[in-house]
């Protein structure tokens, strides 16, 4: 269904190494406008490594990835700038600047990047702090609020200027249920009533199901994708004995003595 | 801007505002400069915005509504937005549009009476003192059980104290004395040479790093070197939980961090002071030498006939009570950070400031002593 649109980020050969550790090997990917992907895989297998590679934190060792037209891997500093405008990142420790507050967290992106007056600012933040439930903790510092509250205002942070593309980075790791299906639902409305296209890296099955609309999954052994498509059929039809322990939550010995 | 909105105005006062186009985070700036000024030059009765002709729709699109809402009059403006359709309408709900108000209101900074904030700031000093105090006991309860079970010494760490303490401090101690002892040795020739005194550059020299500038010296570089790493590296594994871990595992983090950093202080700082002392001697001596005619030999036995045992002795013993001071504000301000990365940057700034001020406060009252003495 998705794959008539136009892709909105493409990876192609994508190599990343880090010193001599070769992490990713010859990834292949595409991202449509307006999907949720979701990379899964066991830790260590490239995960967060990939999520790095396409916001340009990291420089790849070969290959290409082009977001929204721009090669990435190969551009001019203001296309790079452009670029980041485009994408907003809530990262695993949510990155909150601890010495300031969450509405000045907030106001860091926004008034760097918008003409909008103060007053009109602190009006807009509070607009959407409320969207993720903490209107009462704009004057709180990071370490006064709890882990999900803090990936809330990370979520906040990242959606300050409307986002085309986000990326999430466990979202929902170290939470309890109820505050992860709070991100998940957030994570839904954002994709529906704004059309943002959103990469999530995540290994929590629940969520997985709730929010994906295609998943990719990457293993160590193989350096690459191994199985992508919807997470329902993978878990009922794929033949990849790796894919189908993820789903099923099962050790598999070989896996073990694989890794070890 | 005119192609975002058109107004009306009807006869009985209701200004009608018609949004068009794209009302989203590209525009919004634009829009919301040109048309709440406008509104609020017409300053309307009530206010009727239509959003039939908008084509796209995010939260900066309600904070043009909003920042429209209120240019009225807070209580008896009449404001109504028509022709929502689903889209905006869910992202009016999401953001609790009709709420908002409540938290738009300001919140005023309480004034605090001077008083109480005499009273506030008061009592954080002496909870700070409080603290100080506590850890001194800590510190010493520790080297007790130490003393007698050896075994819990952490060796290995104390050592690797020791290199980054000592032996990594060595070149700049080092170069720091030399160029002291130039400086000395060439300012005082320059009043030394009118009585012909020359050779007493050597003495003066000599006795001033020895007794005064090189235990003060070293101690001052430890501090900014170590003082400060002590502190940024026990406040950050007081931020990451490293030490609530370490308490947890049965430990007693006083033992296990601040005890190898104290010890390998109290054993390198000396050292570091003695070759402080050399460095600075011979920076004398190159002046004396090329400046001044002195050869030498006139240079050292002048020096050695100057200096004794219990000069070096005095200096040592001060830069051993530096070197624990160091070492004790480094690892109490680590201990005492709270916070984030700003709060370890805090900790490094006050370990290095408080120690550099016990260490002036030591050497004054050890100069007293010293003055009673003899």
């Amino acid at each position: 269904m998705k794959n008539q649109q136009k892709p909105i980020i493409t990876v192609q050969n994508l190599v990343a190494q880090y010193g001599e550790n070769v992490i990713l090997d010859g990834v292949n990917l595409e991202v449509f406008k307006g999907e949720i992907l979701v990379v899964l895989g066991g830790s260590g297998c490239g995960k967060s490594t990939l999520l790095r590679h396409m916001v340009g934190l990291d420089v790849p060792r070969s290959g290409n990835i082009i977001v929204d037209g721009i090669d990435i891997t190969n551009c001019n500093d203001a296309d790079f700038k452009t670029t980041l405008r485009k994408i907003g990142i809530l990262f695993q420790s949510s990155a909150l600047f601890g010495s300031m507050t969450l509405a000045e967290n907030m106001a860091v992106p926004i008034a760097e990047y918008s003409d909008l007056p103060k007053s009109v600012i602190t009006d807009l933040i509070r607009m959407k702090l409320c969207r993720v439930d903490l209107s009462e903790f704009e004057n709180y510092l990071p370490f006064e609020i709890s882990g999900g509250m803090k990936k809330r205002a990370g979520l906040a942070r990242a959606l300050a200027l409307n986002p085309e593309i986000l990326f999430l980075d466990e979202p929902t790791a170290g939470l309890d249920p109820v505050s992860a299906a709070e991100i998940d639902n957030l994570i839904l409305q954002i994709n529906q009533s704004s059309k943002t296209t959103i990469v999530i890296v995540t290994h929590e099955l629940f969520s997985i199901f709730k929010v994906a609309h295609r998943v990719i999954m990457l293993d160590k052994s193989t350096k690459g994708i191994i199985a992508q498509g919807d997470p329902q059929y993978l878990k009922d039809h794929s033949e990849n004995k790796k894919v189908k322990g993820f789903f099923n939550r099962e050790s598999s010995s070989g896996q073990l003595s694989e890794t070890l | 801007m005119k192609e975002y909105y058109d107004i009306f105005e009807r006869d009985d006062g209701e200004l009608i505002v018609r949004l068009k186009g794209r009302l989203d985070v590209k525009n919004a700036a634009a829009i919301l400069q040109t048309l709440s000024s406008e509104v609020k030059t017409r300053s309307p009765s009530s206010l009727v915005v239509d959003i039939d002709q908008v084509t796209a729709f995010d939260d900066y699109g309600a904070l043009i509504l909003f920042e429209l809402k209120h240019q009225l009059p807070l209580d008896n403006g009449s404001f109504r937005i028509e022709n929502v359709s689903s889209k905006p309408e869910e992202i009016l709900a999401q953001i609790n549009f009709d709420e908002q108000e409540k938290y738009a209101i300001p919140q005023k900074k309480r004034a605090v009476n001077i008083l109480v904030r005499l009273g506030d700031a008061t009592i954080r000093h002496l909870d700070n003192i409080r603290f100080m105090v506590s850890f001194i006991g800590s510190v010493v309860l520790s080297f007790l059980h130490v003393l007698f079970h050896p075994k819990s010494l952490r060796v290995d760490d104390t050592i690797d104290a020791m290199e980054k303490t000592g032996v990594d401090a060595l070149p700049i101690v080092a170069l720091i004395s030399f160029l002291l002892g130039l400086i000395i040795a060439f300012m005082s020739s320059i009043q030394l040479q009118q009585f012909g005194a020359n050779i007493y550059v050597a003495s003066l020299v000599a006795l001033a790093m020895t007794s005064e500038l090189g235990p003060i010296m070293t101690a001052i570089i430890v501090a900014g070197r170590s003082g400060s790493a002590f502190a940024a590296e026990i406040g950050t594994m007081k931020i990451y939980e490293e030490i609530d871990a370490l308490f947890t595992m049965g430990f007693n983090p006083t033992i296990f961090l601040t005890i190898p950093k104290i010890l390998a202080s109290i054993i390198v700082v000396p050292l570091l002071t003695l070759f402080s002392n050399l460095f600075g001697i011979a920076g004398g001596l190159v002046v004396g030498v090329f400046m001044l005619g002195l050869t030498p030999g006139t240079y050292i036995s002048q020096t050695i006939e100057t200096i004794t045992l219990f000069e070096v002795l005095w200096g040592l013993t001060k830069s051993a009570i530096f070197a624990v001071l160091i070492a004790w504000v480094g690892c109490l301000r680590g201990f005492q950070t709270r916070g984030g990365a700003a709060g370890v940057g805090n900790a490094a700034t006050s370990a290095v400031v408080t120690s550099i001020f016990l260490i002036v406060l030591f050497d004054s009252i050890f100069a007293v002593i010293r003055s009673y003495w003899r």
